[in-house]
């Protein structure tokens, strides 16, 4: 059957495009074809630095002709009606038939020719791809990746007449540009097409050229005992720079080689595209790189690799200069520097960003058996690289180039580790800080990340991510399951946001309190500062309790009209002026008390007041868990879908996290540990016996609720029962005492265990005892309920499927 | 004219011209006013907008307060030059002119790997962005190539195609000279002597460089770029047989343009400040640029 050839070939298409566009021409092609009627026995695409193509097998010259039928309106319908559908369907009345009361119209559609089909087609992909980015040119309205040049479109080995604003149709297309005869061939099939590129020095299959640039990085390699370092990444963008890809090896100044090898890595890869490679099993890089080049040199790549290294050369220049600056400086000047780096405009600075860090690294410390001083230090020079020029120019050496400035420096060792790995883990395949020091930090890090953006409302939605929370949090599950931390994610969450909000406020607040110190009071609070400190949750529960906030509102109303001092006005807010401001200069000081504890009280203002803030600061937890009861709703339950993702992606079913999920422990090992135990008692038949069990019982619970709320309380002995009675009965008080113990432990299979010596008892009770028997109902409905309660400390059965 | 591959600096130059011109375009001289890119001058700017083809290439002069080194980094200037082309509508055979003229100055394309990497270019304070690449010679960048989409943020249409060449790193990498002062300026063998690159500009680097970070008061900077940008609406109200001033207009604009950059130099411009004085300049930009696109819509 025919086959369809497709090539819409273009000046050079960016290589990050490439694969997606490849998807994207599969897609729309498949889409079109069926809409059409059509499905092509085999449909592939290619995408490379000048062309996408398309290659369909199978397609008929022409649809089938097919039969419609069309229903219009009832017999005695509206005259407008009858128009209406005689216009749509193409018809006269007489042809009509009538059916069941109603007129049908049969109409015949002639197959179309499959090149109309396939015309149409090709315009409204070139019309509607998804790039990226695209552009005109000239003085065409057409919008590509880059100007398109070209398109080969023949079907049958015949060409698919058509023309899309200038550009033909036609069998022609070219193939290297420097290599070959560089003259246009024709190619009306695709045996006739893939055999002329390869002629004229174009690897049309990417994995073909990915192939391509491995082997011959390999056999240079292996003619000089080195080994390739490999680097998938870069793999897949110089396999979309180069239609004949043909590695040459280059030769790198050895006296650079004493820079990091993530620095020449860095360099060679990001500025240049290069591989590095080492010296056959060792470790430390060769002094070596191989860059991709697009054509076989005459000369052999002599002259490539010259000036490559040439170029090469100048950037580890750089790299050097760049270490050799950042060794004369140091952290504390680089910390200074991120006062003045905004992280985000409404979490503050850098600076603020790790002093945050710092406070919740330090409780986190003692949960995860660091040293508190270490990590505190840690913490403090954990962002400090981000000042240094070497991260400046590589921002992906965030870390690393701290560890090493860190050991250059001197530091512990411990703190050089947590500074670099504090990041980690950046993705799934990155490994988890398992040193304790790295550990607190890393966990601090995201947790600041997460809880802030939550707090100022940048939570995550649909594919929307813009600060990676998700991977801040799959990092800080990763971290506490891999390490079996024991923290509960909630406590950790209030201390960060109780960390942020002093941290930020106080730096605003100081602020005020200088702009008061300076200019006096009149005129020194602006309306921007009222509003803050109308939000400020320090502020909202400290100053409402006498009616402060109230006269704020009424001096910002004020300020909008243009009052003078010496007026009545004037010296009313002159008035109100002085309370507010001493209450400021209060309030820096109670936050600047949360931020930093060994803070002396005495020196607020009112006496009144320290007996108060002194109350408040003992509640300052309790207050932030409120203000932001909703944001850390939002924050555990993100949690709990990420951690669900995590179970779901180790094979664990949904619904036992979800039924785990439901008794509201967040302590992340606990939960694991739960649910593996479940999922390994609901595999024996215990197990699947006494959940059938369950779901009986608690069916009869929910029908019998229905009728009126159910008997509560701790069931009785039964006084005359069946034997079932009376051994469920038995059952489950000699179950209480030792299911308590398992669960105290958190031995979560021991608790299952127990459990399963209920299997027997509520089969049989359930087998042979009447529960709506009138005179022992509410006792019986006690009893099921207190089966499916002493389960209920287990997990939530009832959301278990099956 | 002669046709052997170029020996110095200025000959390299020559041949540029010699084979744009070949090619049709108009072959300019710089601006008269100090730039940060040959961009800027009203050449490729301005003449980018409206309707009316326009084939150019002039080397253009570049001020890059910021980046001089006193004479001592031998990549780095303050004061280069660029080589510029810009062709409006782009030919259907842009990239294959663009390739000539590597070969026209003496790289052979079967030796050298000659790359299109992509490149999105934009310049902020014109309101200019294009899509295109960076071409590289055997791994170094050596000229930008972009399809021109906006300038003072109107489309550009038909698009113009622009051409920039790094004109001293291009000649660093042609004559095999590691230290930008080691370029031969005119020919080693000429009668009258050679002259080097460093003869020319090393001492215009040392003093420049002093004088962009310590030498300018930041004040009086600061006052005339505000002169400047209260000027540019007067100057656009104000016309001549019916026809806005744009023209000196824009001037004021790059004025202002380069005093921005000089106080950047001198660290006067806080991290939050920049953006708004990007802005600032941005609007001055528009405002000419809206205006030339009358202009030249109503010719």
């Amino acid at each position: 059957m025919p086959q369809l050839l497709l090539e819409l070939f273009s000046e050079e298409i960016p290589a990050r495009m490439q694969a997606q566009a490849a998807k994207d021409l599969e897609r729309m092609a498949r889409e079109h074809l069926a809409a059409a009627g059509f499905l092509p026995e085999a449909l592939k695409t290619f995408a490379g630095p000048r062309r996408l193509t398309l290659v369909a097998e199978g397609l008929p010259l022409a649809q089938a002709d097919r039969k419609e039928e069309l229903k219009g309106p009832r017999v005695g319908a509206p005259p407008q009606a009858m128009e209406g559908f005689l216009r749509k369907a193409g018809l006269t009345q007489d042809q009509l038939v009538e059916r069941d009361g109603v007129y049908m119209a049969f109409i015949e559609k002639k197959g179309r020719p499959t090149p109309e089909i396939v015309a149409e087609m090709v315009e409204a992909i070139v019309r509607n791809f998804p790039w990226p980015k695209s552009m005109t040119w000239g003085t065409k309205k057409l919008r590509w990746v880059r100007p398109l040049k070209r398109i080969l479109c023949v079907l049958d080995r015949e060409v698919v007449p058509f023309a899309i604003e200038g550009i033909e149709s036609g069998d022609i297309t070219e193939g290297h540009r420097f290599m070959g005869d560089a003259q246009p061939f024709v190619a009306k099939d695709f045996d006739e097409y893939a055999a002329g590129l390869e002629a004229h020095y174009v690897v049309l299959d990417v994995e073909e050229r990915k192939e391509r640039i491995l082997e011959g990085c390999k056999t240079l390699c292996f003619a000089r005992h080195l080994e390739l370092v490999e680097d998938q990444g870069l793999l897949e963008e110089v396999a979309g720079l180069a239609e004949w890809p043909t590695p040459v090896l280059g030769d790198m100044d050895p006296v650079f080689l004493s820079l990091p090898s993530e620095v020449i890595r860095t360099s060679m890869r990001t500025h240049q595209k290069y591989f590095a490679v080492r010296k056959a099993g060792e470790q430390g890089l060769a002094p070596h790189f191989i860059t991709i080049a697009n054509i076989q040199a005459a000369d052999g790549g002599a002259v490539i690799a010259a000036g490559n290294a040439k170029v090469l050369s100048s950037r580890l220049s750089d790299a050097r200069f760049f270490w050799d600056e950042d060794v004369k400086v140091g952290f504390e000047p680089w910390l200074k520097k991120l006062d003045g780096v905004t992280f985000h405009a409404k979490l503050g600075t850098m600076a603020q960003r790790v002093e945050r860090i710092v406070a919740l690294a330090g409780e986190i410390a003692p949960l995860v058996g660091a040293d508190v001083e270490k990590t505190k230090e840690a913490a403090r020079l954990a962002k400090a690289d981000l000042a240094s020029q070497m991260v400046g120019e590589f921002p992906e050496l965030q870390g690393i180039m701290g560890g090493y400035y860190a050991r250059t420096f001197g530091l512990d060792g411990e703190i050089a580790d947590a500074v670099r790995d504090h990041y980690k883990p950046q993705g799934p395949s990155d490994a988890v800080p398992t040193a304790p020091v790295s550990v607190a930090v890393a966990l601090a890090d995201k947790l600041d990340t997460l809880v802030g953006f939550f707090a100022i409302d940048e939570k995550p939605t649909g594919s929307k991510d813009p600060y990676a929370l998700r991977r801040a949090a799959l990092g800080v599950i990763r971290i506490i399951l891999e390490n079996q931390i024991h923290a509960e994610l909630r406590p950790l969450a209030v201390k960060s946001l109780v960390a942020m909000h002093a941290n930020l406020d106080s730096t605003r607040l100081h602020a005020i309190w200088g702009r008061i110190e300076y200019g006096g009071l009149v005129d020194s609070i602006s309306d921007e500062d009222i509003q803050f400190l109308l939000q400020s949750y320090f502020v909202d529960r400290w100053l409402n309790f006498d009616g402060v906030v109230d006269d704020l509102q009424k001096k910002s109303k004020a300020a909008h009209g243009v009052v003078s001092p010496d007026s009545e006005v004037g010296t009313a807010v002159l008035k109100l002026h002085k309370p507010v401001g001493e209450r400021i200069i209060d309030l820096a000081y109670l936050v600047e008390r949360v931020r930093d504890p060994s803070k002396e009280l005495s020196e607020l203002t009112h006496e009144n007041d320290v007996k108060h803030v002194r109350a408040e600061i003992e509640n300052i937890p309790n207050i932030v868990a409120e203000k932001f009861s909703k944001d850390l709703r939002d924050f555990d339950s993100f949690f709990a879908d990420r951690l669900k993702v995590t179970l779901r992606d180790q094979g664990k079913r949904h619904d036992l996290v979800d039924a785990v999920f439901a008794l509201g422990d967040d302590d992340l090992v606990r939960i694991v540990a739960r649910v593996e135990a479940l999922d390994g008692f609901l595999k024996t038949d215990d197990g699947k016996t006494l959940m059938a069990g369950y779901k009986r019982a608690s069916n009869i619970l929910k029908a019998e609720e229905k009728k009126g709320a159910l008997p509560t309380g701790e069931p009785q002995a039964p006084a005359a029962g069946s034997d079932a009675e009376v051994q469920l009965f038995d059952a489950l008080r000699v179950l209480k005492a030792p299911l308590a113990d398992a669960l105290a432990r958190e031995d979560f299979t021991g608790a299952m265990a127990q459990l399963a010596g209920l299997r027997g008892p509520v089969d049989a009770y359930l087998d042979g005892v009447f529960v709506n028997d009138p005179e022992h109902r509410d006792n019986r409905l006690k009893t099921l309920a207190a089966v499916r309660d002493a389960m209920g400390q287990v997990a939530d059965f009832g959301l278990i499927a099956g | 004219m002669s046709r052997e591959k170029p020996k110095s600096f200025q000959s390299l130059i020559l041949t540029l011209h010699d084979y744009w011109s070949r090619q049709g375009c108009i072959i300019l001289q710089p601006h008269d006013v100090e730039v940060g890119a040959g961009t800027l001058h009203p050449a490729t700017v301005l003449r980018a907008l409206g309707p009316k083809p326009w084939n150019a290439a002039y080397v253009q002069p570049s001020r890059r307060p910021g980046d001089g080194r006193y004479g001592e980094n031998p990549n780095r200037l303050q004061h280069y030059y660029q080589y510029q082309v810009i062709l409006k509508p782009n030919p259907e055979n842009m990239q294959d002119l663009y390739l000539g003229s590597l070969e026209a100055i003496g790289l052979d394309l079967r030796t050298h790997d000659i790359r299109f990497v992509e490149d999105d270019w934009e310049n902020p304070t014109v309101g200019a962005w294009g899509l295109g690449w960076e071409v590289w010679c055997d791994g170094m960048e050596v000229s930008q190539y972009t399809y021109f989409q906006q300038v003072g943020g109107l489309d550009v249409s038909p698009v113009a195609g622009e051409l920039t060449y790094g004109l001293e790193r291009l000649a660093m990498y042609v004559f095999g000279v590691d230290n930008v002062y080691d370029l031969p300026f005119n020919d080693p063998d000429s009668p009258l002597g050679a002259t080097t690159y460093g003869e020319v500009f090393l001492e215009n680097e040392r003093q420049q460089s002093e004088a962009n970070f310590h030498g300018y008061d930041v004040a009086v900077l600061k006052q005339q770029f505000e002169q400047m940008e209260q000027q540019v609406p007067l100057m656009l109200a104000r016309s001549y047989q019916g026809k806005a001033l744009v023209l000196p207009a824009y001037d004021m604009v790059l004025k202002a343009s380069h005093l921005f950059n000089l106080m950047n130099a001198r660290g006067a411009i806080a991290v939050a400040e920049r953006a708004s004085y990007i802005g600032r300049i941005r609007d001055l930009c528009k405002l000419c640029a809206s205006a030339w696109v009358d202009q030249q819509e109503a010719a």
